[in-house]
């Protein structure tokens, strides 16, 4: 079957008479397909009914009024790869002001809060069209990221030092006042966050001086004063106050930049790094018993229900995965798995990044539980219940023996592992 | 009785509790804030630890109603700084600390009532020089005027540091939760009021404080040029649909392709 290709700009010229290659579309049009309409020799549009439409499969004439169709006829024939949009690129060559932000950088990586944080950056940089501001994100230590000129980000300083990497709230805090003393941004933005902007931005006040506003979720313009919406007493209380320097900014404080895309052009600093008293040594990240992490903050769960037979071997996947248990409410009647496993609408709402269910059939009252859960596995010999739907990922066999097949696939990399590192 | 762990050496080892008032989050009576609570709980868990606690605040009847639950734990007495309302207290706790000289001084996150910015601890490091570590969750040892510390980060996960002592550290709120408030030990303690020179915080008075309201919930926002677009996105059930479903496959396929997703989404220890 061949596809039927739209050409939206010799459509929109057809529809315009007034387009001045109207007649020269239409000319070319008219080779291709009859017209149901043209325009008479005195200016009248004039329509022929009995080429309105197509034959539908069973011989009978179908018209489509719905517009869906419409333009199917002016096919151009020719292949046309839809290509994402390039997003228009904005440079500021002479900023007024500079507005720092120092995003996490989870895993290299801007978050979703980071973004947020940026976004915020971008409204006080663009606030006022006569006195145009710059957004420099602050980079430390290595990173993956590829998308940050989609971000809003005109200028970037990369810090590249491996002793910047990692957990280094010593160093980053004096690079960070190298830059306050070279480039005296206007404000200073930080996510408020436990990835360290919450420390980084704490600390960066206090050396500056400068009572930070902290947990910000709104900002508050008011004839050209801006103010800034904070929480304060633990959740408790809303506090308007006119916008400090420094600014910790909570989860969702503004949108995310996405219209379009800035030079991301790099600076350099001109003092290299100092040496700092350094008073914490990071000795590194801790392995965690999985099973003693909350389920509401467990990254990786592994989820059993009815479907589940053998418990022993749920288990032992589990722990080989060192993926955290959940439970679907009959699992958890039916005496399986403790009641503080169960996850769901009565039970916990969990926000992990991968979440496999194991023999659950996906009743709307678990669903709502992992709304929030990046990708979903389902392993599931039902493949028309409702966890197979929303899975991103579905297995359509038998719980058990996917679970064993799983679990010797990872004793089998993990064995090759250990010999790489003997090696 | 929770087991009292008696490996972590610490001679002679003194630490400063700086404890808030905190309400209770259903009745809202005044009492021991969650986070100080946990401090408090880590300090009397350190084997060879002299430990004294500080308030710095309004003297009234309230706070050392709240102030009690603190002496409920097992804890002789408090120290409070007699403070005026809206009073800056960093100096204070700065003069108070640099004269009593603790090797470790904990404190909660962020306070219960105020502005609850957390900053408190910060400034202290400041202005006395000392160290600082942020969510704290248990302390291993202490040893060479350094002490390993374990860290909380986000997602139940840790992290372990050396600091070097005298420090300052926030406790958070996944530390272990601290042990009830005995009603007898919390009416034989003693509340020991210190007055001092109170700095107003000036600031303060400009800030508008009222009840937090209901954050609006994020509207996804689908960008498109075209109203069909725009349309269908709304229009659209979420969740389900676009997910990729294995079936006639040997158990073998299936896990190899669970395996690859867990790779991608980075959560496999191998
Ligand atoms: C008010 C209320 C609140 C509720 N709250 C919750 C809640 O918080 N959390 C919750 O989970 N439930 C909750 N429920 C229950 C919910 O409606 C469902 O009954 C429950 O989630 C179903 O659990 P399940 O998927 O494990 O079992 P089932 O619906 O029995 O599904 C079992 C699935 O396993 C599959 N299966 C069977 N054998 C195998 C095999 N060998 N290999 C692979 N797959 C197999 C089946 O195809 C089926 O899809 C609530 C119900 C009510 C009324």
């Amino acid at each position: 079957m061949s596809l039927t290709r739209k050409n939206p700009r010799l459509e929109w010229i057809a529809r315009n008479r007034l387009h001045p290659e109207h007649a020269q579309v239409m000319a070319e049009l008219d080779a291709s397909s009859s017209p149901s309409q043209w325009m008479g020799p005195n200016g009248l549009l004039r329509r022929d009914p009995h080429r309105v439409g197509r034959m539908g499969p069973n011989g009978l004439k179908r018209i489509d009024r719905s517009g869906l169709l419409a333009g199917q006829a002016y096919g151009s024939g020719g292949k046309q790869a839809k290509a994402e949009p390039q997003k228009p690129l904005i440079t500021i060559d002479d900023p007024a002001f500079i507005v720092a932000v120092v995003p996490d950088m989870a895993g290299g990586e801007l978050t979703s809060h980071d973004k947020d944080v940026l976004g915020m950056a971008r409204q006080l940089a663009d606030a006022d069209p006569q006195r145009q501001g710059a957004v420099l994100a602050v980079v430390f230590g290595s990173y993956r990221e590829t998308r940050f000129e989609h971000a809003g980000i005109d200028r970037l300083v990369f810090l590249e030092d491996e002793r910047l990497e990692g957990y280094s709230p010593e160093r980053r805090l004096s690079r960070l006042e190298d830059i306050e003393r070279e480039l005296t941004p206007e404000r200073w933005l930080f996510p408020d966050s436990q990835l360290g902007g919450a420390e980084l931005g704490r600390r960066l006040s206090v050396r500056l001086k400068e009572r930070p506003a902290t947990h910000v979720w709104q900002l508050l313009s008011e004839d050209g004063e801006w103010r800034c919406e904070c929480r304060g007493a633990r959740e408790r209380s809303d506090i308007v106050r006119s916008l400090p320097r420094c600014i910790l900014a909570l989860e969702e404080c503004a949108e995310p930049v996405s219209e379009n895309r800035y030079e991301v052009k790099p600076v350099e600093l001109s003092s290299t790094a100092p040496e700092t008293m350094i008073r914490i040594d990071n000795l590194g990240q801790v392995e965690v018993d999985p099973a003693s992490v909350a389920l509401g903050e467990a990254e990786f769960i592994l989820s059993g229900g009815n479907g589940v037979k053998n418990w022993d071997r749920f288990h032992n996947a589990a722990l080989q995965l060192r993926a955290a248990e959940g439970a679907s409410r009959v699992a958890v009647d039916n005496g399986f798995m403790p009641r503080e496993r169960q996850v769901g609408a009565t039970g916990t709402w969990v926000s992990a990044r991968v979440y496999i269910a194991v023999g659950i059939s996906g009743a709307i009252q678990h669903l709502q539980g992992i709304e929030r859960c990046n990708k979903v596995v389902a392993i599931n010999n039902d493949g028309g219940c409702d966890m197979v739907k929303r899975a991103d990922l579905a297995i359509i066999g038998d719980a058990e023996g996917v679970l064993e097949a799983l679990v010797e696939l990872i004793e089998q990399k993990r064995s090759e592992e250990s010999h790489h590192e003997a090696a | 009785m929770k087991p009292r762990e008696s490996d972590k050496k610490s001679a002679s080892l003194s630490i400063s509790v700086l404890v808030s008032t905190g309400r209770h989050p259903i009745t809202g009576r005044p009492g021991r804030a969650d986070q100080d609570s946990r401090a408090v709980e880590l300090a009397m868990n350190l084997q060879g630890g002299s430990v004294s606690l500080l308030h710095a605040g309004q003297p009234t009847e309230e706070c050392k109603e709240a102030l009690r639950g603190y002496l409920g734990m097992g804890i002789d007495r408090i120290s409070l700084i007699e403070q005026s309302e809206h009073a800056d207290i960093t100096e204070v706790l700065t003069k108070t600390l640099k004269s009593s000289n603790p090797s470790l001084v904990l404190a909660g996150t962020k306070a219960e009532q105020g502005e609850g910015s957390g900053l408190l601890p910060f400034l202290l490091a400041e202005s006395l020089g000392w160290s600082l570590v942020s969510g704290l969750v248990s302390i291993e040892s202490v040893e060479n005027g350094q002490a390993t510390i374990l860290q909380a980060l986000p997602r139940g996960q840790r992290r372990r540091l050396k600091v070097r002592l005298p420090a300052i550290a926030t406790v958070d709120e996944s530390a272990e939760r601290a042990r009830q408030s005995a009603f007898g030990p919390a009416r034989r303690g003693t509340i020991e009021t210190i007055s001092e020179a109170s700095h107003i915080d000036e600031t303060l008075a400009s800030f508008e404080i009222k009840k937090a309201r209901v954050r609006p919930k994020r509207l996804k926002i689908v960008k498109s040029s075209s109203a069909r677009d725009r349309f269908k996105a709304a229009a659209a059930k979420s969740g389900g649909g676009g997910g990729q479903v294995l079936s006639d496959v040997s158990a073998q396929e299936g896990a190899e392709a669970i395996f690859k997703l867990l790779q991608e989404e980075n959560v496999l220890k191998l």
